[in-house]
């Protein structure tokens, strides 16, 4: 039996969206690469008036992780990209003014630069009630309106702009709400809790580099970050298709780097970077650290708990699929539910890695429990195991 | 008499308003608003225990960690677990790692430029910025040709016209006092911290997989050490640590700390201004016997009256007595009146924002004015953080700490009274920074020396199964974020979270005024501050980033549902 593949606007409304939604994201796509002609013209036309295009960035509800992040980056280093790359006018987490004089950076560079100027947001939108979050006595929602509406470009930074993030986990009690949803043009969404340091910086540079945006996703996410899931670049990836699995914190497969799949890791359907630019200077990531992946790129990943309990099942079993084709439908296992997890792309592969498996049972104390699982899974012939791929 | 309004207060974490009345060149009143609102707290209701760090460690990303480390003890106060020394001293290091971070970026990129006239950098001499440099510490970077090139870059950048985060700074202000030299100086260790704070960090990336916001574990930490194995926390990562910790010790020491106290010499007079409340309350922290004895914490734990170093209280964060909250003048309201006092565990929470809908000048500040609640310790308002820290483990005896302070105090040649203070504040933060380079160092030589003896372990592995826990418990964390004292109390039913509470350092001291009307930290500051320019309210600046705002923190006390909050008692 051959698994139908979800059409893109399928895997969205398994996520939660809407048909709205849907049609907003054809248009993101759309829009992003009628860009290049029109506002995006404009930027690249600013570039070459000024040494530097102005930004500005503004803060919502957030928590400063994406700015901390930011400043993490290690190339370029934040040092040259306020003195030589960007003209970071106004951002209240750097900025030397305060008050009225920070108002003024902000506003001044948003009158003079009228289309010409980056919106970079950091923090959703309280929807809820303006009084949930005001800056300088105006509504962040007015705020953002006025910000956007000059803009060249709209940068969302991180889960909390893309996606709404922690504050819009149930029962979502400001109503948080993720910029695209509250301004009509193109936003190029950067997700992540917070979004890795080089990846922003990457975005942000992308244009100046190659004076184009960078190609998006359904979503508005870089392909160049978003489009591989973390599951399918992981390094441990070996030992999920081998079957040996970390049971508890701190047994021995977990001092040995086996696979998080068991513990919770939600690196099969998160699409980040994190696994080949990994975090901090390209150091470590959860995976390599010893803590699965929480998911923190993607829609909703805090209701797709508790993080701790495995998933049952994820669509798309093959490192060749990408965040078009799939989508990120997730749920959470039942107890029990591994038995039915489908461990590998299709049948041919299934077949080699049980081969290896067998082969492998008196090299590694293991293999016999991931082996159990592969041999229920195949026993269990869940129809996923031969489609993903196309 | 005019009423300034500071609306973003800038080079903060989070959303903060300051409203100040100015008579006569001087700060006569003035009131403090958080403006902006999650309710992390209804949020995590329902949810597995075990994932409530990573909810509550996205409270905050400038002070990330802190957050995970206070739920997670919280947790395992309420299953009743301790966990392994090398997780302890994992987490110790963790933290001190955050702190070091946390205070350099906060007073190079946070509070610098409230001291430092960019501008006036710009004419300085180079070869004297060269020799002062060199008299000051045995930093590397201090030839005539590092500080002339910067000076030649910072022109450019300036002749560009495009001044990008320093457009409409105070520069030029009659509040600043610095030489030149020293201004250039200041800014070229600004760039230098702003490079190096990035690799501090990398210490959470090690243990914790990423920063901002690395993992944490309940019942341990995540990571396993495996002298055998290239997959897990080896022989080359915890060379990588140790250099790291190298390198934090050497810019704390000669950078750092130098600049500070150089800095310090040219503002004397702020260390008789920006006082404010005369209480200070610190949980402590650094475990060195387990995190149930503070009585082994490198940061002591107690609170301070009056300023008598001569009595330090014993705290309490179960004693119903002790911490209760107010929401007189806050965006909230109580079933028994809003002048009511509730400890956390009876604490309500129902919303009530009666502020003006934006767009508006002023809030009415005789009535509701902020998102924050006011935390009282027995009806008194207490300041938190790093000098409420130093003093309450000053005046417990710490000899650590008295080193320290005694010999910046001899330094600059001014009496403990001086801690007191705007200047004081910013004092402490460093002189603390100096001890959390300092305790890294040792927690790190303690980690080598278990593995050595053979231990490995990192989890408690007996309490992992919520099938294991009692069908009620529950547990309080506390801890100190760079911030000040933090606590997080759960109640635990049926294996998923009935209750969870923060009290948070930015609730203390940035909070409205009480019932009774007295003030909290940030309001009682700023009385008597000296205003030079009404317009150009940079003193105002200077001592609300003495505390470090950190906002996002204090403001997440929402329920809309106005639930009433169970009593719980700690184990």
């Amino acid at each position: 039996m051959k698994k139908k593949i979800p059409s893109i606007e399928q895997s969205m409304q398994a996520k939660g969206y809407s048909r709205r939604d849907f049609l907003y994201f054809c248009g993101v796509a759309a829009a992003a690469a009628g860009l290049s002609t029109t506002s995006l013209g404009q930027v690249v036309k600013a570039f070459e008036t000024k040494p530097r295009p102005p930004v500005v960035w503004l803060h919502f509800q957030e928590c400063t992780c994406c700015s901390e992040s930011f400043i993490r980056s290690t190339h370029p280093i934040v040092a040259d990209i306020i003195f030589d790359t960007l003209s970071l006018d106004y951002t209240e987490t750097l900025m030397a003014p305060a008050g009225h004089q920070a108002e003024k950076s902000r506003d001044d560079t948003i009158k003079n630069n009228q289309g010409k100027y980056i919106l970079l947001v950091e923090g959703s939108v309280p929807l809820g009630n303006p009084g949930f979050c005001m800056i300088g006595g105006k509504s962040a929602e007015q705020i953002l309106k006025d910000a956007a509406a000059g803009a060249a470009a709209v940068v969302a930074w991180g889960s909390c702009a893309s996606h709404g993030c922690v504050q819009s986990a149930k029962p979502n009690p400001t109503q948080a709400t993720p910029i695209h949803k509250i301004i009509g043009k193109p936003v190029i969404n950067v997700p992540g809790c917070p979004p890795i340091a080089e990846v922003m910086t990457a975005i942000v540079t992308h244009v100046l580099l190659f004076g184009k945006i960078p190609e998006l996703d359904s979503q508005g996410r870089p392909k160049e970050f978003y489009s591989r899931r973390v599951h399918d670049t992981c390094y441990r990836r070996p030992y999920y298709d081998a079957g040996l699995f970390v049971e508890s914190w701190d047994d021995d497969a977990a001092r040995k780097g086996y696979c998080l799949y068991k513990m919770g890791c939600r690196g099969p359907v998160t699409y980040n970077a994190c696994a080949v630019t990994k975090w901090n200077g390209n150091l470590s990531y959860p995976i390599q650290s010893g803590h699965g992946c929480i998911g923190c790129s993607e829609a909703g990943f805090w209701d797709n708990g508790p993080f701790y309990q495995h998933l049952g099942a994820f669509p798309g079993f093959g490192i060749e699929s990408t965040a078009d084709k799939v989508g990120t439908v997730a749920t959470v296992a039942t107890v029990g539910g591994i038995a039915l997890h489908a461990i590998t792309s299709n049948i041919r592969k299934q077949k080699l890695i049980r081969e290896n498996m067998e082969e492998s049972v008196t090299v590694h104390p293991f293999k016999g429990e991931g082996g159990a699982d592969v041999e229920a899974a195949e026993a269990a012939k869940p129809e996923e195991t031969k489609g993903g791929d196309e | 008499m005019a009423r300034i309004v500071v609306d973003p207060i800038t080079r903060i974490e989070g959303h903060l308003r300051i409203e100040a009345v100015v008579e006569g060149g001087k700060i006569t009143d003035a009131f403090s608003s958080g403006t902006m609102v999650r309710g992390i707290e209804k949020i995590l209701r329902g949810r597995d225990p075990r994932d409530a760090w990573a909810f509550t460690e996205r409270v905050c990303g400038v002070c990330t960690t802190v957050h995970a480390l206070a739920s997670v003890r919280a947790v395992e106060d309420a299953i009743k677990i301790s966990v392994p020394k090398n997780a302890e001293l994992v987490r110790n290091i963790m933290f001190c790692a955050q702190y070091v971070h946390d205070h350099v970026v906060h007073f190079y990129h946070l509070h610098a430029l409230d001291w430092v006239d960019v501008v006036s950098a710009l004419s300085a001499d180079p070869q004297a910025t060269s020799d002062l440099a060199k008299s000051l510490s045995n930093y590397s970077k201090t030839s005539v040709g590092y500080f002339s090139d910067l000076q030649k870059r910072l022109k450019s950048f300036v002749d560009s016209g495009q001044l990008g985060i320093f457009a409409n700074g105070y520069w030029g202000h009659s509040a600043f006092k610095l030489p030149k030299e020293v201004n250039l100086l200041a800014v070229a260790h600004y760039l230098e911290a702003l490079e190096w704070q990035k690799e501090i960090v990398k210490i959470h990336a090690i243990f914790g997989g990423k920063n901002p916001h690395p993992n944490y574990l309940v019942g341990g930490v995540p990571c396993s050490f495996n002298l055998e194995e290239v997959n897990a926390i080896n022989t080359e990562k915890l060379n990588l640590v140790g250099k790291i910790i190298k390198d934090a010790m050497n810019f704390v020491e000669q950078v750092y700390l130098p600049d500070l106290l150089a800095i310090a010499g040219f503002y004397k007079d702020w260390a008789a201004i920006g006082g404010g409340l005369p209480n200070y309350l610190a949980y402590g922290d650094l475990p060195t016997k387990g995190y149930g004895f503070p009585d082994g914490f490198k940061l002591q734990r107690g609170a301070i009256l009056n300023r008598d170093l001569s009595k330090v209280y014993e705290v309490n964060g179960a004693d119903e007595n002790e911490i209760k909250e107010y929401v007189a003048h806050s965006w909230y309201k109580y079933e028994a009146g809003d002048t009511a006092g509730l400890h956390p565990w009876k604490g309500e929470t129902e919303f009530n924002f009666t502020g003006p809908q934006p767009p508006f000048e002023n809030l009415n500040t005789d009535g509701k004015y902020s998102w924050l609640k006011t935390p009282r310790w027995k009806e008194n308002p207490m300041e938190v953080g790093p000098l409420a820290r130093m003093l309450v483990s000053y005046a417990k005896g710490s000899q650590e700490v008295k080193e320290v302070v005694d010999e910046a105090l001899k330094k600059l040649d001014v009496p403990v009274t001086a801690l007191f203070s705007t200047l004081g504040r910013t004092a402490a933060r460093g002189l603390e920074t100096k001890l959390a380079a300092r305790w890294l160092k040792e927690f790190y030589d303690e980690l080598i020396g278990n593995l050595k003896a053979g231990d490995t372990n990192t989890f408690t592995r007996d309490k992992w199964e919520p099938t294991s826990w009692p069908a009620e418990c529950e547990g309080v964390g506390l801890t100190e974020a760079p911030r000040g004292a933090l606590a997080h109390w759960i109640r635990i039913k049926d294996r998923k979270i009935d209750n969870y509470q923060l009290v948070v350092p930015s609730t203390w001291n940035a909070s409205p005024r009480d019932p009774a009307g007295k003030r909290s930290a940030y309001e009682e500051s700023l009385i008597g501050t000296p205003v030079a320019k009404e317009e150009e309210p940079l003193e105002i600046i200077r001592t609300i980033h003495s505390f470090d705002p950190c906002l996002a923190c204090a403001v997440h006390l929402y329920d809309p549902d106005g639930n009433h909050i169970r009593r719980i008692t700690v184990s």
